[in-house]
């Protein structure tokens, strides 16, 4: 035990004897660092950037994500290319914050057993797409990432996309209410090869990619929705255009 | 008024005011549930919404027949001048944390055959690696680790205060309520529900019944702590009530979200992208700086000291080790982002702390193994206490190899590899598990009023077969890790990447091959642990036997 009196020790003993005093420090001492390292983040030009491109995910595209995240995709591929010169030639330009800037949870993951996914649109066709999550071996013979056959057999429910896009506007992501009230229109014509209304879907998200994605058009399936969003993951800010200066001070 | 004396009669039992409460609010709750169920907007929420109205209603059953059964008055704070210790609940808390290692190293072996084999994972939804992944993280660090926190800081806050635990049905309503959340949270994975966050998988309505258990358990634990009969608060209570408070704060912050409806598994996180990522790892590194370190330190200072018989090694220390950790821990958490999308400043901040962290660490390192000055011989004929020596030395090597890792440079190349799978189970198995393991060995005999195990040499097998699985799985793993990152930044010598991604994969395979077996040797021993926890509960011992425990309880 420390020396009573002078001893600085002894004034310890503030915190042994008086649980509240214990309390209070221990909230001051761990509340310091998430502040400093937390709040500069809703208001620094790098982390709230807008970049030419980006746009909230349709209807189609936000169910495809929600089949990524329920599957846990994320356990085992990253979305995050990070600016180191091998990172760059394997899969693309690095990462900007503003490219997740939709993402509610974000999916940078902290793993590759399988390679970075972030600019993964466009790389393969839906075909491969589709015969890879059916069975990955019978397009990569030593790949170990699990089957995913029911993908194309399950119908998509989506009954309730519009009340996910709904929250998502309180939370502050643009969706107009135009968007919400045809998210079930929307959602079907993005799944449809030459819909009727894709100039519309066109309009109110730019780049949407239309087709039926899973080679089945008589049925809108979870393997639609999740290679809807495969294919537009990265695709949507154009690098040739990209200013890396424009937000620097 | 007449003067006849009525016979003495024993107080009226009446219902008391928590029951009565508890017994209203769960019969109110089963009703919202079932409406819950039949409006949800899936099958899986829907048996959620079951599961919560069944538990409901066996809680009013369980409390209801708890009231016919006990005594009428109050449950006496002290028999005889000794705290009349609340040791049921206790109990109970060691017997689950046994369970649910087991599952959670099975489900852990499960998941590394899958990577090694991936027919393992039968072209099953419930069972594919991305869902069993989250069931393992979350059964060995919430359900394991969780009930250890749980059952033995209930334990060392009444043994240290000489207070009977505050609450009466609290304790029970934070021991099982914590396990049905994971309960809850399991399904749900196996199920898809799920946050899509790291160690923070569980959707909102679980996360809101998790509040609701975890102020209990802060309220219980510190109202404990009020009615102490010491005048100073140990160390190892400090420890806790970091632990608890700090889970708290991290747990509010990263799980901040709206539900869809009320009838929606789905909810939607207030931030996105980098905030959300900096949210979560400012809650995912103290998750393992609070929960999987501060708790476990707890357990250090106080079975370490009671089983070698020794005091703690310097008190100093142990004010410094505490203030220093809790507030450089905080700061680590964007470590896990180096080069990502996070700025630069709150990279090399992260850091900076990490590299500090390793001080405190190893400062608490120092007093957790100097404790045993005096009784070393003890590492020799005691094997609970060699167990968790073991773990603290496990705890200084990855609380070394940690701030290594967050050096940016060396995370260049440890990020997203199996570097990272090594390092965290070097802390998991060797530091909490062992740690765990140890005390769970002092508790039972002290529990079941037994004098010792029921068999030691059971105790000394566990040690040496989870120790091979140990080193099986963090040396294949370093290597792993290592190879990968270097292959995945090898170029030729015109300029070109030297391997495609599946070449890399294919490296792994037999270094998957024998993490698996670690990680079934582990299994073996915690099935040893077992068998041997089971056998010391349920052997009668003879009336000398039962003298000599209760003289050693005292």
């Amino acid at each position: 035990m420390a020396t009573q009196g002078t001893s600085i020790w002894s004034k310890h003993q503030i915190f042994e004897k008086h649980s509240y005093w214990l309390m209070l420090g221990i909230l001051v001492m761990i509340s310091i660092g998430g502040l400093v390292e937390i709040a500069p983040l809703f208001y620094l030009k790098s982390t709230i950037e807008k970049v030419e491109g980006m746009r909230p995910y349709t209807p189609l595209e936000l169910a495809g994500r929600n089949i990524y995240v329920r599957e846990g995709c994320y356990n085992c591929h990253s979305q995050m290319i990070r600016p180191l010169r091998d990172e760059v030639e394997r899969y693309g330009h690095y990462s900007l914050a503003a490219e997740s800037m939709y993402d509610r949870p974000f999916q940078w993951g902290s793993k590759r057993t399988g390679p970075d996914l972030a600019r993964v649109g466009g790389k393969y066709s839906d075909l491969w797409q589709v015969e890879h999550l059916n069975n990955p071996r019978s397009v990569v013979p030593a790949s170990i990432m699990p089957s995913y056959p029911w993908l194309a057999k399950t119908r998509l429910n989506a009954k309730h996309i519009g009340e996910e896009m709904r929250v998502q506007q309180v939370l502050g992501v643009p969706y107009t209410d135009e968007m919400i009230a045809k998210a079930q229109d929307d959602l079907k014509t993005q799944a449809t090869t030459d819909a009727a209304d894709s100039d519309g879907l066109q309009k109110r998200y730019p780049k949407a990619q239309g087709r039926d994605y899973d080679g089945n058009p008589g049925e809108l399936t979870e393997a639609d929705a999740l290679i809807a969003y495969l294919q537009m993951l990265g695709t949507l800010v154009d690098f040739k255009l990209y200013d890396n200066q424009a937000n620097v001070r | 008024m007449t003067t006849l004396q009525a016979p003495i009669q024993p107080p009226a039992k009446s219902l008391r005011w928590g029951e009565g409460a508890l017994i209203g609010v769960f019969s109110l709750f089963a009703l919202f549930s079932i409406v819950v169920a039949a409006k949800a907007y899936t099958p899986e929420y829907a048996f959620h919404a079951y599961l919560f109205a069944a538990a409901s209603i066996a809680s009013v059953f369980a409390i209801g027949n708890r009231y016919m059964n006990r005594p009428a008055g109050a449950v006496p704070q002290f028999i005889d001048g000794k705290p009349n210790y609340n040791m049921g609940v206790v109990k109970f808390g060691t017997v689950a944390a046994v369970i649910w290692g087991i599952a959670g190293f099975l489900v852990g072996v499960i998941a590394a055959l899958q990577l090694a084999f991936p027919i393992v994972n039968l072209d099953l939804p419930w069972i594919s690696f991305g869902r069993l992944r989250p069931l393992h993280t979350s059964a060995v660090i919430f359900a394991f680790g969780g009930n250890v926190l749980l059952a033995t800081s209930f334990y060392v806050v009444q043994r240290t205060s000489r207070a009977r635990l505050a609450g009466d049905l609290a304790p029970w309503f934070v021991m099982l309520g914590y396990n049905f959340f994971i309960v809850i949270a399991g399904t749900g994975y196996l199920l898809g529900i799920t946050q899509g966050k790291e160690y923070a998988e569980p959707e909102w309505y679980s996360d809101l019944f998790l509040t609701v258990v975890w102020v209990t358990y802060l309220l219980v634990f510190l109202v404990t702590l009020l009615k102490r009969n010491e005048p100073h608060i140990y160390v190892a209570n400090w420890f806790y009530l970091a632990f608890i408070i700090t889970i708290a704060v991290l747990h509010l912050g990263n799980n901040a979200t709206i539900p869809v409806s009320v009838f929606s598994p789905k909810s939607y996180i207030l931030w996105s992208g980098v905030q959300d990522a900096m949210f979560q790892w400012w809650y995912g590194h103290n998750a393992v700086g609070f929960f999987l370190t501060a708790g476990f330190l707890a357990l250090m200072y106080y079975f370490i000291p009671k089983r070698a018989e020794r005091p703690v090694y310097s008190y100093r220390l142990s004010i410094v080790h505490f203030w220093a950790l809790i507030f450089i821990y905080i700061w680590a958490g964007p470590h896990h982002l180096h080069y990502t999308a996070l700025p630069d400043w709150a990279q090399t901040l992260g850091m900076t702390f990490s590299v500090i962290l390793w001080m405190p660490s190893w400062g608490g390192m120092i007093n957790g193994l100097m404790t045993l000055s005096g009784a070393w011989d003890k590492l020799r004929t005691d094997p609970v206490i060699r167990m968790m020596v073991v773990a603290v030395a496990f705890y200084g090597m990855s609380t070394f190899e940690g701030p290594m890792m967050s050096v940016k440079a060396v995370n260049s190349l440890s990020h997203y590899t199996e570097w990272t799978i090594g390092h965290v189970h070097s802390g998991a198995l060797g530091w909490v598990a062992y740690i765990s393991f140890g005390a769970i060995y002092c508790l039972v005999p002290w529990l079941w009023n037994k004098r010792e195990m029921y068999s030691v040499k059971a105790i000394n097998w566990h040690f040496w077969v989870s120790t091979l699985g140990i080193v099986l799985y963090i040396s294949s793993m370093w290597v792993a890790g290592i190879l990968q990152g270097l292959m995945w930044r090898a170029y030729t010598q015109l300029g070109f990447l030297e391997y495609s991604f599946i070449e890399t994969v294919e490296a792994m395979h037999p270094l998957y091959v024998i993490r698996a077996l670690g990680g079934i040797l582990f299994l073996t021993g915690a099935l040893i642990m077992a068998w041997n926890v089971w056998k010391t509960i349920t052997t009668p011992q003879t009336a000398a036997e039962r003298e000599l425990a209760l003289q050693a309880a005292e």
